[in-house]
């Protein structure tokens, strides 16, 4: 919650002020409202003590009757004031300049992000997974789908949110001012694992920015020690190749996450820290971590295991 | 009096349906955490070739035996057809109506339509092109493809059979389709 309150970027500013004017008004309308109930429960008792008048005065029912009307205005008068304010935001949120905007594409599975960073030259695309990095002062446009039921795109602190429609491509554009690690949780229920779904979002200076996707954009080198070698043999002899890409290798599913520059990453499947050990707990029985994820269990001898962790480490 | 048989009589049907949908909570009941099963040694042995032609043999059949399959499941039949695409079975088989391999959605079985026979297909391969996906698909995965190659001609249980699928598809859902009724001699 306190992140839509910290917002790094115009748009999630819009709707921060939106959402203080909000509070504002609806914590003016709840003290009048709880005011007035006081009031009125006084008088009520006071009225019952002095027993109450047959029929009240005329005089009275008229001031009654003026205070209603008083108040259904002021009702009216916020709401208009609400509703213009939502408008406002609405045109300021799509009002964003978008020269030189970076394009992305995200994909939501159960329950993992691909994130596919399109260029015009087709050659510098690059793919990514469970992670968003993004420059500074320039404009992002997200193209959104999702490849089995619906999820949310949702950046507390730079954008609000919009849903990943199976079959139909949806786009959101914002921009990220400040530099920072930012958390972008699924924001619609999709599962078992629906609370585990998470992208991590790194806004980082412009030159980083481009170091970061250069680094990304090359395919995984050929190791040379023979442990690492052996393990690179098992990963597209084995089952791995079934489902997961590694660039450079003869390994090119799109079932799964792209591995290519999975050492790189902060977590593994979005909830574990990126650890020889966790990655070694996940590859042997991932529904410990996420109960119900498609990965399949894989029993692996010891050394056939050091081996294939040796190799996906390096993987930076 | 009439009534009051009556009102027995709503109260018994009420109890009835109750008692028919708490049955059927534990229909679908689902295994997150299945103890692991050791991995089949056919499966760790090295192939001879890619193309080798699979026997079927008790071993199979003690596998299936053994608790991997379930067809009654329609998770299980459902990851299969997830599968099914993941794993490009459509690259041969098409939507299962059949291409350069043959059709799975028909009554004509070349080498058994029980589970255990289909499993050896998968994991053993067939001469003229089936490849051997020893070591390469985990045993469970192979379970279900198993179930959802059944599934397409009726095999499986009608309530466990997919319905929609979410991407497109060139069939109606396989709970649609009129099933094929394989004949025994196959």
């Amino acid at each position: 919650m306190s992140e839509v309150l910290a917002p790094g970027g115009p748009q999630a500013a819009h709707i921060a002020q939106l959402w203080w004017l909000m509070l504002a008004i609806c914590a003016f309308v709840f003290i009048a409202v709880t005011l007035a109930l006081g009031c009125a429960v006084l008088r009520a008792r006071r009225a019952t003590s002095e027993t109450a008048p047959e029929s009240p005065s005329t005089s009275g029912e008229k001031r009654v009757g003026l205070w209603v009307k008083a108040a259904a205005a002021l009702s009216m008068l916020l709401l208009v004031i609400l509703l213009g304010a939502s408008v406002m935001t609405d045109r300021a949120l799509a009002r964003l300049p978008l020269d030189d905007a970076l394009v992305v594409h995200v994909t939501a599975n159960q329950w993992w992000w691909d994130v596919v960073y399109e260029d015009a030259q087709p050659d510098r695309e690059f793919r990514t997974a469970n992670e968003l990095y993004l420059p500074t002062g320039r404009p992002v446009i997200v193209k959104l789908d999702a490849r089995d039921v619906i999820h949310s795109f949702w950046i507390p602190s730079l954008t609000g949110k919009k849903d990943l429609l199976p079959g139909r491509t949806t786009t959101i554009q914002f921009r990220a001012d400040k530099a920072g690690e930012y958390r972008a949780p699924c924001a619609e229920f999709c599962g078992l694992q629906h609370a585990f779904m998470t992208l991590d979002v790194v806004a980082l200076a412009p030159a980083s920015f481009d170091a970061w996707a250069d680094a990304h954009r090359a395919p995984a080198a050929t190791p040379s020690d023979p442990m690492e070698l052996r393990g690179r043999e098992l990963f597209v002899s084995g089952s791995c190749m079934l489902c997961h890409a590694i660039l450079g290798t003869s390994a090119n599913a799109r079932s799964g996450p792209d591995l290519t520059h999975v050492a790189s990453r902060a977590h593994l499947a979005s909830v574990l820290p990126n650890t020889p050990v966790a990655l070694a707990a996940w590859i042997t029985d991932p529904q410990v971590a996420k109960p119900g994820a498609n990965m399949p269990a894989h029993f692996l001898a010891d050394a056939d295991m050091r081996a294939l962790l040796a190799y996906l480490g390096t993987l930076r | 009096m009439y009534s009051e048989c009556r009102s027995h009589f709503t109260r018994a049907l009420r109890i009835t349906v109750v008692l028919m949908l708490v049955a059927g909570c534990e229909r679908e009941e689902r295994q997150l955490d299945p103890p692991p099963v050791k991995p089949d040694p056919r499966a760790q042995a090295a192939a001879l070739s890619d193309f080798q032609p699979g026997k079927q043999g008790p071993g199979m059949r003690m596998l299936a035996a053994a608790g991997g399959y379930h067809e009654q499941s329609a998770y299980e039949v459902a990851q299969g057809k997830q599968l099914y695409r993941w794993f490009n079975c459509v690259g041969c088989h098409a939507q299962g109506g059949g291409a350069i391999g043959p059709a799975l959605m028909d009554d004509n079985w070349l080498y058994g339509k029980s589970a255990d026979a289909i499993f050896t297909s998968i994991v053993e391969g067939r001469p003229n092109g089936m490849p051997a996906f020893r070591g390469r698909i985990p045993e469970q995965q192979v379970w279900q493809l198993v179930a959802y190659v059944r599934s397409m001609s009726g095999l499986v249980p009608s309530g466990a059979e997919p319905n929609r699928s979410e991407g497109l598809l060139g069939a109606p859902p396989e709970n649609l389709r009129d099933a094929q009724r394989p004949d025994e001699k196959h």
